[in-house]
C-alpha cells in the first residue's frame, strides 16, 4: 500500500502531539530542536515511535538530517518505498 | 564576520555560569589528598567518597600496590609506544593470558581505556553493510563507537526484548544476509539495572545476530567467579564478545575485549583505537593483572552488595524517591527539580560526602540523580554517616518530612 507524503505527515503529526508540550501549531517547517524544544534523546524516542507506527527501520545515522517535521516525513516516505 | 567556533556552546556555558560558586559547584572539586579507596581530603575536610565506582576497593590493595611498584622500578613509567610499535611488553601479553584464563575464552585484547575498547570494537566490527543494534540507554562510548563506524545504527527501547525482536525482524526482512551486532550492557550504570540477558540473547540468536555485552559495571560484582552478568544469568555461551574495564572493580585504568571468534585477533591489525594510541604503562598492567586474580578468588562481592542494600534500604525508609533498590552497587535518589539536585549535591559535599550529581542527558528518562556507587571497602560506620547526612540535608532542603528517622 503506497501512502502519499500528506498521509504520512498526518500520521507523524499525531505522534509528535505527545511531544508537543507547549501545543504549538505543527507544520512541515516545524523544527524539533528550536520550535518544539526537543533534545536529541527525545527526537530519538520520537523516531522509535515512528518506526513502530510505519513498521520500518529508521537508522540513527540519518538523525542529523531530520531537523523539521517535513524532512522527517520525506525520509519516512522514502524508506517506505525502499523497505 | 566569521563565526566563533565556540558560539555553539553558549547555551551550555549559560547553564554552567548559573551554577553556584565555590564549594557547591560540582565541576570545581579536586581532591587535595586521597587517603584510601573511600576517603579523601576535599575543601580541607575529610570526605567519604561515595561515587567512585571503586567497587572492590582495589586502588590501595597492598598486593596490587606492590606489583605496580615493582613494575615501575623495573620497567619504567610508560611504554611510549603503541601495542603494534614498541608498546607490547611481556606483561601486556601476560595480562591478556590472564583475561583468557579468567573468562575461559580463546582470545583477549587489552585496550588503553574501556572507552576505547567500546569505540574500537564496535566501530571496527560493524562495517558499511552491517547493522549495530543498541539499547536506548547505552553508555556514551557505545554511541560514539556507532558514530565512528560506518554501520547502520538502530536503537531499541531500554531492556525491552519485544522492542529488540521487532527491530531485528525488520532488519532481517529487508536484508536477510546482513551482519548484525547487538550491543548490551550487563549493568546500566545510572540506575544499576541488569539487562535481561537470557531473553535478549535468545532473541538475538533467533535472528542470527552477534551479541556484545559491556560488563564495565558488573565484572567483579556479579557471577560466581566475578565474570559479570552473563555469567550470573548463565548465558556466556550466547555472548560473542565481552567488553570490560580495569577502571572500576580492577582499580586502575584500561579496557579489554574477550571472544571465542576464530578470527578475533584480526582486530589487532584493523582496530584504530587499539593501534593509534600508546599502550598501558607497565605499573598499570601489573596492578590490573594482580587485581584480576584477586577478584576471582574473593568474597568481596557479598560485602559490596550488603553495603548497597544497607544504603538503599536506609534511604528508601527515610522517604527518598529512589531509582534503585540495592540489587546492584548503585544507590540513586531521584530529585525532581534540577536546581534542587545541584543544591543537594553542594550541601552533601559540605557535609563531607562526595556523591555523583548525574543530570540529563547522561541519565535515563531525564532524571536528576544523586548517585552513589558503593564499594566493598566502605564500612557500615561510613554508610551510617552517609545516611545521616543524606537525611539531614534532605530535611533541610524540604525533600523529606522532619519526622523521618534513621531506620
Amino acid at each position: 500500500m503506497t501512502q502519499t507524503e500528506d498521509e504520512i505527515f498526518e500520521r507523524i503529526c499525531a505522534l509528535v502531539k505527545h511531544f508537543n508540550i507547549k501545543n504549538i501549531p505543527i507544520n512541515q517547517n516545524t523544527v524539533f530542536s528550536s520550535d518544539l524544544e526537543l533534545d536529541s534523546l527525545t527526537v530519538m524516542d520520537l523516531l522509535a515511535e515512528v518506526e513502530d507506527e510505519f513498521d520500518i527501520t529508521i537508522p540513527l545515522n540519518i538523525l542529523p538530517d531530520l531537523e523539521t517535521v517535513g524532512q522527517f516525513t520525506t525520509a519516512v516516505h522514502k524508506l517506505l518505498g525502499n523497505q | 564576520m566569521t563565526r566563533d567556533l565556540f558560539e555553539k556552546f553558549d547555551p551550555i556555558l549559560n547553564d554552567y555560569n548559573s551554577l553556584p560558586e565555590g564549594e557547591g559547584n560540582p565541576f570545581t572539586v579536586s581532591m587535595e589528598k586521597v587517603l584510601s579507596p573511600t576517603t579523601a581530603i576535599i575543601n580541607g575536610r575529610e570526605t567519604i567518597l561515595a561515587g567512585t565506582n571503586n567497587y572492590m576497593g582495589m586502588t590501595f590493595n597492598e598486593e596490587c600496590l606492590a606489583a605496580a611498584r615493582d613494575a615501575l622500578d623495573h620497567q619504567g613509567t610508560g611504554t611510549t609506544g603503541s601495542r603494534v610499535l614498541n608498546g607490547t611488553y611481556n606483561s601486556h601479553k601476560q595480562l591478556e593470558e590472564s583475561l583468557k584464563d579468567f573468562y575461559g575464552t580463546r582470545h583477549a585484547i587489552v585496550f588503553s581505556t574501556g572507552y576505547q575498547a567500546n569505540l574500537g570494537v564496535i566501530s571496527t566490527l560493524a562495517g558499511p553493510k552491517d547493522y549495530v543494534v543498541i539499547d536506548a540507554d547505552s553508555h556514551a562510548s557505545i554511541y560514539d563507537g556507532c558514530a565512528m563506524g560506518n554501520a547502520t545504527v538502530v536503537r531499541f527501547r531500554h531492556n525491552s526484548p519485544e522492542n529488540l525482536d521487532k527491530r531485528l525482524a525488520r532488519i532481517r526482512q529487508s536484508d536477510p544476509d546482513a551482519g548484525i551486532l547487538v550491543v548490551l550492557e550487563g549493568v546500566y550504570s545510572m540506575l544499576g539495572d541488569q539487562a535481561p540477558l537470557r531473553e535478549l540473547t535468545r532473541i538475538s540468536k533467533d535472528h542470527n545476530a552477534y551479541v556484545l555485552v559491556d560488563e564495565a559495571h558488573s565484572v567483579g560484582v556479579f557471577g560466581e567467579s566475578g565474570r559479570g552478568v552473563a555469567q550470573e544469568q548463565g548465558v556466556e555461551d550466547q555472548v560473542d564478545f565481552i567488553i570490560g574495564t580495569f577502571s572500576k572493580s580492577i582499580g586502575t585504568i584500561g579496557g579489554y575485549c574477550v571472544s571465542n571468534h576464530e578470527k578475533f585477533e584480526a582486530l589487532r591489525l584493523v582496530c584504530r583505537p587499539y593501534i593509534f594510541t600508546a599502550s598501558l604503562p607497565p605499573s598499570v598492567v601489573a596492578s590490573a593483572t594482580k587485581a584480576l586474580h584477586l577478584i576471582r578468588n574473593s568474597n568481596l562481592r557479598r560485602k559490596l552488595l550488603e553495603n548497597s542494600l544497607k544504603l538503599n534500604k536506609g534511604l528508601s525508609r527515610a522517604g527518598f524517591n529512589m531509582g534503585t533498590s540495592g540489587e546492584s552497587p548503585i544507590a540513586a535518589i531521584i530529585v525532581d527539580d534540577q536546581d534542587m539536585a545541584i543544591a543537594f549535591w553542594g550541601e552533601m559535599i559540605r557535609e563531607g560526602v562526595y556523591v555523583n550529581l548525574a543530570l540529563p542527558p547522561a541519565t535515563p528518562n531525564r532524571m536528576n540523580l544523586m548517585r552513589c556507587s558503593l564499594s566493598a571497602a566502605h564500612t557500615f560506620t561510613q554508610i551510617d554517616f552517609m545516611l545521616e547526612k543524606f537525611i539531614d540535608v534532605g530535611q533541610r532542603l524540604g525533600l523529606l518530612q522532619k519526622a523521618a528517622r534513621l531506620a
